[in-house]
């Protein structure tokens, strides 16, 4: 266990001293920060580039309030309507939709109606997730056994038809703006929970035949302690990189919901996918502005989350990560690993399940 | 593997498990699908409420049974579906399984190409991302694949179609094929569904250049999603098989390096490829019902987000059903294929 702490020291060339026992700056060891670290060249290049795209994402939704030039669904200002399908000029940068509203304005809101869906989906998929992933490999039995048959089930559902099935069960199809963010947000969180469960369960039975939750056990120490404290902690170490690809997935889902008619009514608040639902009329008649900059939105929002879970990911694999760092990485997951006995493997652990 | 059994009944053995399993499968799919379509009431109120009275509703609910015990509508439902019944569609009122009939085969026919385009891009740039790994080539590649990901294929297909079809006019905007060529069918009696087949039918080389100008666009546009997918994961594999000792071995007996990454380290590579690679069969059929939207394709996904529209849900569960069976049918055979390229797989 003291071999790959060692061999992650002086022969990487941001590794400081400090690092190796754990003890550097604060902020060099949050959890991004150390991979922008750790990472070389090509790779710390895609993950920047990642974190850049998702900063711009989230200051747009956050300050949509004051970025917009006008509200989502604001057809008029006090000197006259906006006019339908208007092309691109000083009053309306992107233009105007078919329905008469600033693009710009729509495409902006969109990212806090886009933000707010990722939120709810990954939270609520992580806690589902885990909850059920944990308890059913901790205790097995018939009910785990069924559980894995729903999730490989369910994980096998096309994924976008699963969830218009739920929007059409939670919503009815359209509703108002935080109606529409729950419904989209809880179908996208039914997709995403096979996921967290099958890698929390895999890790979980990995886990409970480790030597040091025997000991727990022998010790006498509740059930609900040994899960909470031992089993936990060390079977969710794989899920950051599994939240970030789900992130996009969740915005592509979305947009993917909007486009067939199952998103959030334009009144209600902005949605990507329904303002390029509204375009593919428009673009047969040659009017670009209403589907290229919602449609670049959503790619940029997705792109920067993929890049960095990509990125992420690359660094955990040990296969993708580049060669000459491969010990190093080895030797700073066990440095920040929870448990000390089996760390000589943490390496392996941190190899994600979902590669594809 | 222990006790070394003949191939031919470990294999056999291996299917048929295999093929058992899909029975609990395809039945929680179905099972899902049922439940939440009745979670929001009953199929008539859905399509046909305010439409109609009170009375009249009733009256149609009752004729179309939706008013009788969940439980026996459930197993009437699974009965059904054995037989071969997935009901009767509300707003047009067609049997599902003439609808699926009918666009099955345009459906099918696109993912084909898809399939085609995304093996022609994915598998080579793949193989040079990987043999070029972390040079120019895989970064331009790689940053190309999560591009073609991040994409929402509708709007991969609005950018296409604007540029090729609106302001160059290279290729029609949407449809399969042109009133002519459609004439033409008819009256070679080509009726199989597959336009391409038809247009070789009428034997009229311009029906045929029609039938592929419609199909160019949609098949580029999914084939493009599919090949970003199948670009990543053969770089992936093979990263794995380059840095393996039998391929150092071999370039060390000398070797021709492009024989080395078509040969060595492509062929054990291909299983986790074909492995992941068929699971990808879910996410083409979602990309098709997105892309068909886009281009009028009139497939099953163009019928499903008409169906959607009109809030039929007894169409939409049908054709939702259908889709699933077929993941689920093409996940085992996948898992078959599997095991007969590896033997490892059959443990």
């Amino acid at each position: 266990m003291t071999a790959p702490e060692i061999a992650g020291g002086p022969g990487a060339a941001p590794a400081t001293p400090e690092h190796l026992g754990g003890r550097g700056a604060w902020w060099r060891r949050l959890p991004v920060v150390r991979q922008v670290r750790q990472s070389v060249g090509l790779q710390r290049g895609m993950l920047v580039a990642g974190l850049v795209l998702c900063a711009v994402f989230v200051v747009t939704a956050v300050g949509a309030r004051w970025i917009a030039p006008y509200g989502w669904s604001q057809l008029r200002t006090p000197d006259g309507t906006f006019g339908a399908q208007q092309p691109p000029s000083a009053e309306h940068w992107f233009g105007t939709t078919v329905g008469g509203y600033d693009v710009l304005s729509r495409v902006v809101w969109g990212a806090q109606t886009a933000l707010l869906v990722v939120i709810v989906a990954v939270l609520a998929s992580i806690v589902v997730g885990v909850l059920l992933g944990l308890v059913s490999g901790y205790f097995g039995g018939w009910a785990d056994r069924i559980l894995v048959l729903v999730a490989d089930a369910v994980y096998a559902f096309p994924s976008l038809l699963l969830a218009i099935l739920l929007a059409i069960v939670i919503s009815g199809g359209q509703s108002s703006m935080w109606g529409g963010v729950l419904a989209a947000a809880l179908s996208i969180t039914v997709v995403f929970v096979p996921q967290y469960f099958r890698v929390v369960r895999a890790e979980v039975v990995r886990i409970k035949s480790e030597a040091f939750v025997d000991a727990a056990r022998v010790l006498g120490t509740p059930h609900r302690r040994i899960m909470t404290r031992h089993v936990l902690r060390n079977s969710v170490r794989t899920l950051p990189l599994i939240v970030t690809l789900n992130a996009s997935e969740a915005i592509l889902t979305l947009a993917g919901l909007g486009f067939l008619g199952f998103g959030i009514e334009p009144s209600a608040a902005a949605e990507w996918g329904y303002d390029l639902q509204r375009a593919v009329a428009d673009v047969t008649s040659g009017i670009w502005w209403t589907a290229l900059f919602p449609g670049l939105a959503i790619v940029l929002a997705a792109m920067g989350m993929t890049l960095v879970g990509e990125s992420l990911n690359d660094l955990a694999d040990p296969r993708l990560r580049v060669r000459a760092r491969n010990r190093k990485v080895a030797g700073s997951v066990a440095a920040t690993s929870v448990a000390t006995a089996p760390a000589g493997e943490s390496s392996a652990a941190a190899d994600p399940k979902e590669d594809s | 593997m222990a006790a070394a059994p003949t191939a031919g009944s470990a294999l056999g053995r291996y299917v048929l498990v295999r093929f058992l399993l899909i029975i609990p499968t395809v039945l929680i799919l179905v099972t899902t699908v049922f439940v939440l379509m009745r979670a929001t009431g009953d199929p008539i109120t859905a399509a046909l409420g305010g439409r109609l009275t009170p009375d009249q509703l009733a009256e149609r609910i009752s004729a179309a049974g939706y008013d009788r015990p969940i439980l026996v509508q459930y197993w009437e439902y699974l009965t059904g579906i054995l037989t071969g019944d997935f009901g009767t569609t509300i707003s047009d009122n067609r049997p599902v399984t003439e609808v699926l009939a009918t666009y099955g085969a345009a459906t099918l026919e696109l993912s084909a190409y898809a399939v085609l385009v995304a093996l022609v891009l994915g598998v080579p740039f793949g193989m040079i991302a990987a043999y070029r790994r972390d040079l120019l080539p895989d970064a331009v590649l790689r940053v190309l694949a999560i591009l073609a990901y991040a994409t929402p294929v509708f709007f991969a297909g609005l950018l296409l179609k604007l540029i090729f079809s609106v302001w160059l006019g290279w290729f029609p905007v949407a449809g399969r094929v042109s009133t002519g060529g459609e004439i033409a069918m008819r009256q070679a009696g080509a009726d199989s569904g597959f336009m391409l087949v038809d247009a070789f039918a009428t034997g009229d080389p311009a029906v045929v250049l029609d039938v592929l100008s419609h199909a160019f666009l949609p098949a580029l546009t999914l084939g493009l999603l599919t090949a970003g997918v199948f670009l990543r994961l053969v770089r992936t594999n093979m990263i794995g098989t380059l840095g393996t000792e039998y391929v150092d071995a071999a370039r060390s007996r000398g070797v021709r390096e492009r024989r080395l990454v078509t040969a060595h380290a492509w062929r054990p590579a291909l299983i986790p490829i074909i492995t992941v690679a068929g699971m990808q069969i879910a996410m083409l059929l979602v990309g098709a019902v997105l892309t068909e939207t886009t281009f009028e394709w009139r497939g099953l996904g163009f019928q499903l987000s008409e169906y959607l529209q009109a809030r039929d849900f007894v169409a939409v569960q049908g054709i939702v059903v259908v889709m699933a069976v077929v993941v689920a049918v093409t996940n085992f055979l996948v898992d078959v294929i599997a095991a007969l390229v590896d033997p490892r797989v059959r443990f």
